[in-house]
């Protein structure tokens, strides 16, 4: 295996590698339910880039990238944002209930 | 050379942006440095050529995410601050260090020649009709997943349903919309949710051979009904309404109504009898672009919060 | 002529960068949200469309002109909204300039 050329792709990568460990380091490591949530979107972005940089490397047949891995990154980006939505509305349950607890009562 | 350039401003910007989010002092200062990460992820999606994936990260990444962690950021409290210890943040960031000196090694020893599907992709996007790649993986090579993305999305729409209180179940989603803020907002809505929904069918429309497509004008069709919701233009629906339950369901039921026809028709599940994929497929797009915005704008409106 | 052109696209792209620089500059130095407000919306306006108008001349076609200054028009209009909204919020919490300095 030979180093990569120093191009786009690489550059991104690197980015994607670093925001990869910038978003675990948030998760470990922030309090609160709503900022690990927003670590967890920034590594997953990294991971997306990462996904994007095999589609860049992969580029051919006269498109800039190949289509493939690009068409899964879009499934992931709507998937993830689906799961956040689900972890939003459940931190703003708990904090309902959290603040019914301490009125006394609710349902 | 000027290109690089760019490219590694573009990442140094991107990673700044991102510590900076990390280390926010407060929540809805954190959300606000995400929305800008998702911008500027944007651009370096444009700059890897991925412009459907820019798209679709500008609107779904950055916006309706935005939007969804601004609004729990409104109603959650702060959480306490708790300072780790600084042996906890050594040992954890030496060990986040090494996952990333380990993904950028993958990064910088890459297998010759690198792996591709683009020439099969080529190869065979003629006998779909679509002149856009990513529309033919999506939409023919990999339509079960699509698939199972819309099922996906509708999932999580009954997920935020059932957090809502027991009492409330079936009622219209989200507060009570603000009035006496003056006009600014309604005018804003009079005039851009017409052009919204324009720019969003377009989207859809031209995602036949251009990048678009119909999860990116889903989301701007989303977007509008959000925003004509917001200014008071319009009530939410209560979400135990037949019309609304029968809107969400199309989608899904027309995509499982083809996938099941192909099997005897062209042999396969999700197989487009030859010489008929083209309007199939158009048929499907319909289908999902007017469910898939209303699940979206659903999901962001939230769980119901007025009793029925 | 093309020389030409690329110094008008040059001149007003830098122009425009100016104008966003002395609006973040705006943003982070004015004392209350009013001020910022004034900063950000007007600068930043002005600068979009001094880098707009310098890209129109690389614009390719009418239709992409167009388009560019379609949406320097909607974000016009975008700011202005969300300008009114968060000016009259401020107004509402602090009636009196006192209350709204340095936050």
């Amino acid at each position: 295996m030979s180093l990569a050329p120093l191009d786009a792709a690489t550059l991104y990568g690197l980015m994607g590698a670093i925001l990869v460990g910038l978003g675990l380091y948030g998760v470990v490591l922030l309090g609160g339910f709503l900022r690990r949530l927003l670590a967890f979107n920034l590594l997953g972005g990294g991971v997306f880039i990462l996904f994007g940089i095999v589609a860049r490397r992969g580029a051919g047949a006269g498109f800039s990238g190949d289509p493939v891995p690009q068409a899964l990154v879009i499934t992931g980006i709507v998937v993830a944002f689906c799961a956040t939505a689900l972890a939003i509305t459940l931190i703003e349950r708990l904090a309902e209930e959290d603040s019914d607890d301490a009125s006394g009562g609710g349902s | 050379m000027m290109g690089l350039i760019l490219d590694g401003g573009i990442a140094l910007l991107t990673i700044g942006i991102a510590a900076w989010t990390i280390r926010a002092a407060d929540d809805f200062a954190a959300v606000v440095g995400f929305v800008a990460y998702g911008l500027v992820l944007t651009l370096a999606w444009t700059r890897l050529g991925a412009y459907d994936v820019a798209l679709t990260e500008a609107a779904i990444g950055g916006g309706a995410t935005g939007v969804i962690l601004m609004r729990a950021g409104a109603r959650v409290k702060p959480a306490p601050a708790i300072r780790p210890s600084k042996r906890a943040r050594i040992i954890v960031g030496a060990l986040c260090a090494a996952v990333a000196a380990g993904l950028s090694a993958i990064v910088l020893l890459p297998p010759q020649p690198a792996p591709s599907l683009a020439l099969e992709v080529r190869e065979h996007l003629a006998s779909t009709g679509l002149g856009n790649p990513i529309g033919g993986v999506l939409m023919a090579y990999r339509a079960a997943d699509t698939f199972l993305e819309t099922v996906v999305v509708l999932l999580a729409l009954f997920g935020v349903w059932s957090l809502g209180r027991d009492a409330q179940w079936g009622g219209r989603p989200g507060p009570a919309p603000r009035s006496g803020d003056g006009g600014a907002l309604p005018l804003f809505a009079r005039v851009l949710v017409p052009a919204g929904i324009v720019i969003g069918i377009y989207i859809v429309w031209v995602g036949a051979d251009a990048p678009g497509g119909k999860f990116q004008g889903a989301t701007i069709l989303a977007a509008m009904a959000i925003l004509a919701s917001m200014a008071g233009l319009v009530q939410a629906p209560p979400t135990s309404g037949r019309r609304l339950r029968w809107l969400l369901a199309a989608g899904p039921i027309v995509f499982v109504g083809i996938g099941l026809a192909g099997i005897p028709l062209a042999g396969a599940f999700l197989a487009y009898p030859p010489g008929f994929e083209k309007p199939l497929i158009l048929v499907i797009e319909v289908a999902l672009t007017v469910s898939l915005a209303a699940m979206l704008a659903l999901i962001v409106a939230g769980p119901p919060e007025h009793a029925p | 002529m093309n020389v030409l052109l690329g110094l008008f696209s040059t001149v007003a792209i830098v122009a425009g960068i100016v104008f966003f620089i002395a609006g973040t500059v705006g943003l982070l130095r004015f004392p209350d949200a009013l001020t910022r407000l004034h900063a950000l919306t007007k600068a930043d306006n002005l600068g979009l469309g001094l880098i707009v108008l310098g890209l129109l001349p690389y614009a390719g076609s009418l239709g992409a002109a167009l388009k560019l200054v379609v949406i320097w028009a909607l974000v016009q209009f975008a700011g202005a909204t969300v300008a009114q909204m968060i000016g009259a919020l401020a107004l509402r919490e602090h009636p009196t300039s006192a209350g709204r300095h340095r936050r």
